[in-house]
């Protein structure tokens, strides 16, 4: 975690060190090849087109001693030498006998043998020396020729080059090692901030979040992937909170009811009966208390998402029947009348199970408060991207006030005080909502309930 | 019948064994996974009742999927206080027949094991049910009794064809809200108490002796006459 210290020491395991020492070596092939090929198309550019010309001359003069012999070719260098054609071109013809006849050397350099084509050495020339590139074969007849030219410029050239390209590896070498202290600086700087705040966070502090520069570059997109990932930790964290909360609080009261009871049946019970009675209800306290236990639980699994692997698509328009069905005979007996509106097809992505209990939680809670002679409205339309289920009533509806508690877990309203219900069924809709990234809408339907799960519109085509 | 019941918890366990046996059933009981497959294995039983934690190195999965391995194919209620959704599939896809989750009534328990037990004794694919003076064809989907033709909705239709087929057993809210409707979750409201206070309207109300019959602190039974 500490970048400070780590930095300090070339460690190849640390990452920054690693980038760093790969930008080195990449900025130095690249400097190398780069000199290479300079160096190609100078000082071997030059090299070539000198020779090219030695080359370009032999045949030219082999040609002309073929044509038109000794005498010919001695009028044509001489020609050359007179005419000045090329200042550092160098001739020179002997007879069999290694005299001169012609040229501007003054005799067949020491040290050349026979057998060397093309030589590379210092000669004297005109009085002075410099390095001269010839190259030298035999005519018909014993006559030897040497062509060259004088290379002292392009030897002084390349010196140059050479001298320069050095300095450049050194620049080179100067630049990629401050290149590569600083990339390791920036990758050490970009992290340090991350795992300061990693750091943090892995020691309680979940308010923290990871800096988003806004340049929308690789390192934000890290940043709001790793900010996401604090949210749900922090969602589920709240989620943990509130269910050990509820057990804390909101399950104390029926377990202290159910003990009460006992307690007074075991000291004030006047007859098996009596006691019988007692123990009954107390069955019935607990049965109670762990429906409300099984309902925050699966609240919790379903805000855990970890059956999120569950979701497919699949037609809800028959199981929206089918519940209106199951509850219509509920409403009936209280004198409401349950309309279902739904289409011919609703395609919904998501889990089938969960969605089912969510708008039985929602037709529970309408046909509960709805009072006699009333309709709830149960109603279903997919359009772009969504569906909508809605479930309408004409009850007392939820205050303002209330409303954005109306989904925690336990939240019973004034009017609801009075009515059977574990104060889960809102929470648990909110969980599905939420985890199929729906919306559940609570508006008032003046006077009445409009409540409105949102849920992603599955493929056109399902079975 | 021969029940065995695989739990390691000596209360539940007991509560379970003297439950079954009051019920008329011969009980065997195992209190760890190793001697409940011996017992699985070795002895033919009409149900096993197997808990999912159990001490011994084989849990109640494992000694499911041995003993389906060995092709024995005894139902197998799954007893057990992992409730999720999750725990449920998997303890169904391990072969197990029926799942309930603890804590549990015990009538429940009861009306479903002797539901598993009785169900590989079925006489093959029935047209027809018949309890009492009350019919249902289950081609032409018509229900009479005393010979007189009752209308039923749908729905109606499916309930009362559970009941018949579970006739003289009892029949809990949760196993027709999973018979039934395939509902997996407990709505709140006595909604099956409704459904099947409309079913006698029709099958009870016009005549004189009832079939539905409420067993207290249970559930349902379809039978012939009260006892």
């Amino acid at each position: 975690m500490d970048w400070g210290s780590r930095a300090s020491g070339l460690n190849l395991r640390s990452a920054g060190v690693r980038f760093g020492v790969a930008y080195a070596a990449l900025f130095g092939v690249s400097a190398l090849a780069l000199a290479s090929f300079l160096w190609w198309s100078t000082a071997g550019l030059m090299e070539r087109q000198v020779d090219d010309a030695i080359n370009a001359d032999s045949l030219g003069l082999s040609e002309r001693y073929r044509e038109t012999g000794t005498a010919g070719l001695l009028e044509t260098i001489n020609q050359r030498l007179i005419g000045n054609v090329d200042r550092d071109a160098i001739y020179l013809l002997v007879d069999p006998a290694m005299r001169r006849l012609t040229g501007n050397l003054q005799r067949w350099p020491a040290g050349i043998g026979m057998d060397q084509e093309w030589i590379e050495r210092p000669l004297e020339r005109d009085g002075r020396r410099s390095l001269a590139r010839v190259h030298q074969f035999e005519l018909a007849g014993g006559y030897h020729l040497m062509i060259g030219r004088d290379v002292q410029a392009r030897a002084e050239m390349r010196h140059l080059l050479t001298d320069a390209l050095l300095w450049a590896a050194a620049i080179a070498v100067a630049l990629g090692s401050v290149g590569a202290w600083a990339v390791r600086g920036l990758f050490g700087m970009t992290l340090a901030e991350v795992s300061a705040i990693a750091g943090a966070i892995g020691a309680g502090d979940l308010t923290r979040r990871v800096r988003v520069t806004g340049r929308g570059d690789e390192f934000d997109r890290l940043a709001e992937i790793i900010n996401d990932m604090l949210d749900r930790i922090a969602q589920l964290m709240d989620g943990v909170r509130q269910v050990s909360n509820a057990i804390a609080h909101d399950l104390r009261t029926p377990i202290a009811r159910a003990r009460a009871r006992l307690e007074d049946a075991a000291n004030h019970a006047s007859g098996e009966a009596d006691l019988r009675a007692a123990l009954e209800r107390a069955q019935a306290d607990l049965d109670g208390i762990t429906a409300l236990f099984q309902g925050l639980l699966r609240i919790a699994e379903i805000e855990a998402g970890a059956r999120r692997s569950a979701f497919a698509a699949f037609d809800a328009a028959p199981m929206l029947l089918d519940l209106a069905d199951f509850y219509g005979a509920v409403a009936e007996e209280r004198e409401v009348v349950l309309k279902p509106d739904i289409p011919e097809i609703v395609p919904v992505f998501g889990d089938r199970d969960m969605v089912q209990q969510a708008v039985a939680n929602l037709l529970d809670n309408a046909i509960k408060f709805a009072p006699s002679g009333t309709t709830v409205l149960l109603s279903a339309t997919p359009e772009d991207g969504w569906v909508r289920i809605v479930v309408a009533d004409q009850g007392p509806g939820i205050p303002l006030a209330d409303r954005p508690r109306a989904t925690e877990r336990f939240f019973r309203g004034e009017s609801a005080r009075s009515t059977p219900g574990s104060g889960l069924g809102l929470a648990l809709v909110q969980a599905v909502a939420t985890l199929h990234g729906g919306v559940l809408r609570l508006e008032d339907a003046g006077p009445g309930l409009i409540a409105t799960l949102t849920l992603p519109h599955g493929p056109r085509e399902v079975a | 019948m021969r029940i065995l019941v695989v739990e390691d918890d000596t209360d539940v366990a007991g509560f379970v064994v003297k439950g079954l046996r009051e019920a008329g059933h011969v009980v065997e009981h195992a209190a760890n996974g190793r001697d409940g497959l011996f017992l699985a294995a070795s002895e033919k039983f009409d149900a096993i009742v197997l808990d999912r934690m159990l001490p011994g190195g084989i849990d109640g999965l494992r000694l499911l999927e041995t003993l389906r391995a060995q092709d024995n194919q005894t139902p197998v209620l799954f007893l057990s206080a992992m409730a999720q959704v999750d725990d449920r599939v998997r303890g169904l896809k391990a072969g197990g027949d029926d799942y309930l989750t603890k804590p549990f009534a015990f009538a429940e328990l009861l009306a479903r094991v002797e539901n598993l037990a009785r169900r590989g004794k079925g006489d093959g694919p029935a047209t027809k049910l018949v309890t009492a003076d009350l019919e249902m064809d289950l081609l032409s989907r018509g229900v009479r009794r005393a010979g007189q033709k009752i209308d039923l909705q749908p729905r109606e239709f499916r309930l009362l064809e559970y009941l018949m087929r579970h006739s003289g057993q009892v029949v809990t809210r949760t196993m027709l809200l999973e018979g039934v409707w395939d509902y997996h979750f407990d709505p709140q409201t006595n909604v099956i108490d409704v459904h099947v206070s409309r079913l006698r309207q029709k099958i009870d109300k016009p005549f004189p002796l009832p079939l539905i019959h409420t067993v207290r602190n249970a559930g349902y039974m379809l039978r012939e006459e009260q006892p």
